[in-house]
């Protein structure tokens, strides 16, 4: 079952495509890595993937459903460049604000249990702007798995991350792949996300240069794709 | 092709407005405001080509909203700017009007009152343009205002008549009489004004559409 | 019924992160206060002047202190990415806006309810005589203010120079909700009930609000998923 997939998607900033003609289809239960230099359109595509702009020509499904869809979101989890949490609310109120909002039945009992899964149930009632830079990682990446969502949308989740945050997010995302769940990351840390991946995308200047299995090659050589598809 | 419109329908709007220039001068002064009064064969038009271009802006909106077409966005800052323009005509017509017979360059009077809540809102639309950088964005944002700036203009037009009603002021403007063959020439000049505003209006277009293919050549230029 | 869960969900949200800092509202107070103070100063009015200008006086100050907040609005949901986060949860965009909005209104409110007493001190103003009718007053201009400003916030988001450009844009739209509770306002503050022409006022009032918190509710996805 295609648990993601673009369809000729082109996404125009004015006259300028920043994506053009994409083709892409993730298969559920697999993990892509999607990688490109700055500016070659992971973020605008995964953005559009999730539902945040229409794309200016072209269709992107969530399990057959426009991303738009309540049905497809609550099956969705997105983790951006930002924390996605509110510094004025303690860590278990913002989880407990996601909980309502993605109408989880028992929003305090989800929360507790992310909030122990990532570390963070000690500080729950902490106000997030007192929190270190992995504590709030950490809440970020618990209110992306907060409702346990089929399809995962990461915009470069390794960045800037302590190490224990890192193992954190590795181990999740590890059970979260052995239990079927779909995973799209976009990342410069090659190393930590092709051991998850099970496929590779390359993007450059807005279209996909390569996309197919990720290779043993691709893992001991993390350029290797850089130099047979991309650009020097 | 198109540069032959704008030249035909410009030769024409100039005609159209030479000639009744001639006519309106040819009038007697009106009774009470003398020759000052015929100034409302401008001041009149320009107010109603205005709102004739706040309604194309309308339409022009909504079309981008279901279209996304970039031609729609164009129409509408071009038909904004246009009718922004007739619409300070009318202010400055109406202030010189209140000058020359009146001695004051300014009353709060229903009209004029109208008129410039109206201006002020339109160049709000403008404004709003000019901030925001991405041209999507700008378009889709810019048309969302468009449709309620138009929304509001009749309430912004009845609630300041209403409030006239209630704390009326001596009537400066209108009054006078108003033959018949003025009031034919009065169209005229409409015409001459609505076909003034179209030739503006498609050169801010060619304008627009310029400036899209620049700005888009220059972002392609960036990524390489 | 889902959807009014929402929309409380989004507004006690709203409501909690501001209660919290208390920034938006102090400032707000605080500036109600100095104009207030201000005009005392520059006009020194005697008591029949203040009865004639009590209506305009008090919209002003709730016009300007009131963008303060709304200013906010969307504004909140910039750092940390948080209106990215809101827009992926499956709430529609209209009830995020309408649960933004009715935080905004009780925020609003409270300032309007702290600044009259301050303002009946200050200028020796009775100003409880027509009290049900002037709370009517305050509540349908103030939700006007507020739809108004909701949804420009929402536009203005993203742009720089947004705390000049958020009034500039409001003020030209809210003329008439403005002038209609100014006349109302100064009416009551003279002790008068509605009634007669000044109804007029109400409906427009009224009429003002319906068409655009519809049309708001309407736009309000365009404006945040485009």
């Amino acid at each position: 079952m295609t648990a993601v997939a673009a369809e000729g998607v082109w996404k125009f900033y004015g006259d300028y495509p920043a994506l053009r003609d994409i083709r892409l289809r993730v298969e559920a239960g697999a993990c892509l890595a999607l990688i490109g230099r700055n500016g070659a359109g992971k973020t605008t595509l995964l953005r559009t993937i999730a539902g945040f702009s229409k794309p200016g020509k072209g269709e992107v499904t969530i399990f057959g459903q426009s991303p738009r869809e309540s049905a497809a979101r609550r099956r969705m989890g997105f983790l951006g460049h930002g924390i996605g949490v509110y510094d004025e609310l303690s860590a278990l109120e913002n989880l407990l604000l996601f909980g309502r909002l993605f109408g989880l039945p028992d929003p305090n009992r989800s929360a507790r249990e992310w909030l122990d899964r990532t570390g963070l149930d000690r500080v729950r009632n902490g106000l997030v702007r007192e929190f270190s830079r992995g504590m709030r990682q950490r809440l970020a990446v618990a209110r992306a798995f907060l409702h346990e969502p089929s399809v995962l949308l990461l915009d470069e989740p390794f960045t800037a991350l302590d190490d224990r945050a890192i193992a954190v997010l590795q181990g999740l995302l590890r059970e979260a792949i052995a239990a079927g769940k779909t995973v799209v990351m976009s990342t410069h840390q090659l190393r930590e996300a092709l051991e998850l991946a099970s496929h590779v995308a390359l993007l450059n200047r807005g279209q996909v240069a390569f996309d197919g299995i990720r290779t043993p090659e691709m893992v001991s050589d993390p350029g290797w794709v850089y130099a047979r598809y991309g650009e020097a | 092709m198109r540069e032959k419109v704008i030249y035909g329908l410009g030769a024409l709007a100039i005609l159209l407005l030479a000639r009744d220039i001639y006519l309106i001068s040819g009038f007697p002064p009106e009774r009470a405001q003398g020759m000052i009064f015929k100034i409302i064969f401008f001041h009149v038009p320009a107010a109603m080509t205005a709102m004739l271009g706040s309604a194309v802006a309308l339409i022009a909106s909504i079309l981008f909203l279901a279209t996304r077409n970039f031609k729609y966005d164009a129409l509408a800052v071009a038909v904004t700017e246009v009718g922004l323009a007739f619409l300070a005509a009318n202010l400055v017509t109406g202030s010189i009007w209140g000058r020359v017979i009146w001695g004051i360059w300014w009353t709060w009077d229903a009209r004029l009152t109208s008129a410039l809540v109206c201006w002020l809102l339109y160049a709000g639309y403008l404004m709003l343009r000019r901030a925001i950088e991405e041209p999507t964005q700008r378009a889709t944002f810019a048309a969302v205002f468009s449709i309620f700036a138009f929304l509001d203009v009749p309430i912004v037009i009845f609630s300041i008549k209403w409030w006239r009603t209630q704390h009326p002021q001596p009537v400066f403007w209108g009054g006078g009489s108003f033959p018949r063959d003025w009031s034919i020439v009065m169209l005229w000049n409409l015409i001459a004004l609505l076909l003034l505003g179209t030739v503006m209006t498609l050169i801010r277009l060619r304008q627009e559409e310029s400036q899209r293919e620049l700005d888009s050549l220059r972002r392609m230029a960036h990524a390489l | 019924m889902a959807f009014f869960r929402l929309v409380l969900v989004v507004a006690l949200k709203d409501l909690r992160a501001e209660l919290r800092t208390k920034e938006a509202v102090n400032a707000s107070f605080a500036f109600a206060l100095v104009i207030l103070l201000l005009f005392s100063f520059a006009f020194d009015p005697s008591e029949e002047q203040t009865r004639e200008i009590s209506g305009g006086l008090l919209w002003i100050v709730f016009a300007f202190a009131g963008t303060l907040v709304l200013n906010r609005s969307f504004a909140r949901e910039l750092g940390n990415d948080c209106l990215d986060a809101l827009i992926s949860a499956p709430v529609s965009g209209a009830a995020l806006f309408l649960g933004k909005a009715i935080a905004n209104f009780c925020l609003v409110m409270a300032v309007e309810l702290v600044s009259l007493p301050v303002f009946g001190i200050f200028y020796n103003v009775r100003w409880t005589r027509q009290f049900w009718q002037l709370m009517l007053v305050l509540v349908l201009a103030t939700w006007g203010l507020t739809v108004i400003g909701t949804i420009f916030s929402a536009l203005t988001v993203n742009i720089r120079l947004r705390e000049v450009m958020l009034p500039m844009l409001i003020y030209p739209i809210m003329v008439p909700a403005l002038m209609g509770a100014m006349q109302l306002t100064t009416g009551l503050m003279a002790g008068n009930p509605i009634g007669g022409d000044s109804v007029a006022w109400l409906r427009m009032l009224v009429g003002f609000d319906a068409v655009f918190t519809t049309v708001s509710l309407i736009l309000v996805e365009i404006v945040l998923v485009g």
